[in-house]
């Protein structure tokens, strides 16, 4: 066999080989996960907030966690929209012929999406100390949001995008304002948006380090916006910290519930995306 | 008297123009009062438009404003503790002791580089070969099964990356790996959180990598092929070369995405401030340090600025990496369109 043939099959065998590699990582992980944390999955896990001495092993759940995480995401995913929204319209509806600042907001929310949230979190806790706060709900909303603008404007941009010029056109024809048209082309990109909102909310139920400073953490449910919160990733990482076995074990439960709601969600993005774009024109 | 006259003149002119700059600032501003009053009184619509434009410009201004209003929140954070040590002091001494007020960043950096770089030698050749296999050698089917595969990769959450770290890569340093180097590891270790990092950061390059793949133009793929060259022969000498700046982009895309995680590298490289001399020592990255420190930061004097400074050092050079690659890889997306 010539020398070149030689090459390309070993070269392609190192493909194939490290294409396994990476897609099974998926599967190792979630696995490894699930045969972990089943065992100690229990009821009382997802409907009780912690009793007294939770954290040496007595009883007890993470509802206060898991709804914390809850809170928490739908209101930085709501607040992040009303503001990301009017951003990616601007720059595909009013801004379309200033090329500049269109490039400029993406430019800059690309460069934000790059920032770890751990430097959010830092840069939300310089906001909590200015706007005179506490550790609360409504700090971790903030700095959550924050993190999540970003990833809405680009995910929102990526299907507006790709909205056809004669569709706002035929508003103007018809004497339309552009905000006639954006209203057109918002009511095209709704498979769009639906999967930007459950990956900006699969993003923030998943994150830990930019909370930690700001939302605090609390053994019971918030009932008002200046309580402190707890959340699942925060829950997970101080129960694994214990040098209780019976502790970590409910790590790794709370692992296996975290898990199942973002493989959820994702793949809830992936079919609604498939399946919104149907009625598309 | 020609002089006089000529002055006169002058003044005349003089006032003129700034008459006509006064008369041509009024319109300007009666332009841009003048829409709305009479929208107002005509139409409605027009109005509402032209408030949505303003508000919507306002809060577009004010997305691209975040990057420079982290950057001053977090400088003036740090401006006590930049006050009371110089620059190379806290970049390149090691002594760390909060109660003594000596803030000396080195060993965090040094853990930082270290994790960084172990993640991105495993990750990139890895990362490249499927990328080459996914564009260029998979059947379209191959694609789509495994395309959404590594995408569900970037959604978990890294906490459950720091928990599967410790449960898998941990142990598997302590009794199988390291044993074989050197004489005891825990496993808490900088090689297991470039492991676990390495993972984290596969969807991010592979992505990138195909899109630039997919940017080179099938017409130079058909003229290498066309020549007798074998398909490896053209991924090599054409495809691969033709995006070597976006795979360069794409790296440095992915060292900053390393450089900045923080719980499950946290989880897993041990937190011992100290300079690592293997890959089985523990390591305290950056990140690592200010997440790991929130709780006391307010309780010792100057700590807070310290690890608002750590934030800062983090910020700028995530920021610097990001703008470079970005503009790389804008720059062949335009190319090509």
């Amino acid at each position: 066999m010539e020398a070149r043939k030689i090459e390309e099959n070993i070269f392609r065998f190192l493909m194939i080989l490290s294409t396994i590699i990476i897609s099974s990582t998926l599967f190792m992980i979630v696995y490894t996960l699930f045969s972990k944390g089943v065992g100690s999955l229990s009821w009382d896990m997802v409907s009780k907030i912690p009793e007294g001495g939770f954290y040496i092993g007595k009883g007890g759940g993470i509802l206060n966690a898991i709804v914390g995480s809850i809170y928490i995401t739908l209101g930085s995913t709501f607040l992040g929209l009303i503001i990301s929204l009017p951003i990616v319209i601007y720059i595909n509806v009013y801004a379309k012929k200033n090329a500049t600042l269109a490039t400029l907001t993406r430019l800059s929310s690309d460069i934000l999406f790059g920032i770890p949230s751990i430097v959010y979190g830092a840069f939300g806790f310089t906001i909590m100390v200015y706007m005179g706060l506490k550790t609360s709900l409504l700090a971790g909303i903030i700095t959550v949001t924050l993190m999540i603008i970003p990833i809405l404007v680009r995910a929102i941009d990526e299907v507006v995008r790709v909205v056809p010029d004669d569709m706002s056109n035929a508003v103007f024809a018809l004497g339309g304002t552009r905000y006639e048209s954006a209203k057109i082309i918002l009511r095209q990109s709704i498979p769009g948006i639906v999967t930007a909102i459950l990956l900006s909310f699969g993003r923030a139920i998943g994150d830990a380090a930019c909370v930690l400073f700001t939302a605090g953490f609390t053994d019971s449910i918030p009932t008002s916006l200046d309580q402190p919160a707890a959340t699942l990733p925060l829950s997970i990482f101080f129960q694994l910290s214990s040098p209780i076995q019976e502790v970590q074990n409910r790590a790794y439960a709370a692992a296996v519930i975290l898990t199942i709601i973002v493989l959820i969600i994702n793949i809830v993005a992936k079919v609604a995306s498939k399946n919104l774009s149907k009625n598309k024109i | 008297m020609p002089t006089s006259v000529n002055t006169i003149r002058l003044k005349s002119l003089k006032k003129k123009s700034t008459l006509k700059q006064i008369l041509k600032i009024m319109r300007r501003f009666q332009k841009f009062c003048g829409v709305v009053y009479s929208d107002l009184t005509r139409n409605k619509r027009l109005l509402k438009d032209q408030f949505i434009n303003k508000t919507f410009l306002a809060l577009t201004l004010l997305s691209i404003s975040i990057v420079v209003l982290i950057a001053i929140g977090l400088f003036y954070k740090s401006i006590p503790l930049l006050n009371s040590a110089s620059l190379s002091d806290l970049l390149f001494s090691s002594e760390w002791k909060p109660f003594k007020e000596a803030f000396g960043f080195y060993s965090f950096i040094v853990g930082t580089l270290w994790v960084t770089a172990i993640s991105i030698i495993i990750a990139l050749p890895l990362s490249i070969l499927t990328a080459i296999y996914l564009s260029e050698y998979a059947h379209a089917n191959v694609r789509k099964l495994v395309l959404p595969l590594i995408e569900l990769l970037s959604g978990i959450p890294p906490v459950l990356y720091g928990v599967w770290g410790v449960l898998v890569i941990v142990p598997l340093i302590q009794d199988r790996i390291a044993s074989h180097f050197v004489e005891f590891s825990t496993g808490y270790s900088v090689l297991a959180g470039g492991i676990v990092l390495a993972i984290m950061i596969f969807p991010l390059i592979i992505s990138i990598i195909i899109e630039v793949f997919d940017n080179v133009p099938q017409e130079l793929r058909n003229a290498s092929l066309s020549l007798g060259a074998t398909q490896w022969q053209t991924t090599k000498k054409v495809v691969l070369r033709k995006s070597f700046d976006g795979i360069i982009a794409a790296v440095v895309l992915a060292i900053s995405r390393a450089f900045g995680e923080t719980i499950a590298v946290l989880m897993v490289c041990g937190n011992l401030a100290q300079i690592p001399q293997s890959i089985f020592d523990s390591g305290y990255p950056l990140p690592a340090l200010i997440a790991n420190n929130y709780g006391e930061m307010m309780s010792i004097p100057m700590y807070d600025s310290a690890l608002m400074f750590a934030a800062l050092l983090l910020f700028v050079i995530i920021f610097l990496f990001n703008t470079i690659s970005r503009v790389i890889l804008y720059r062949i997306e335009k190319r090509n369109t």
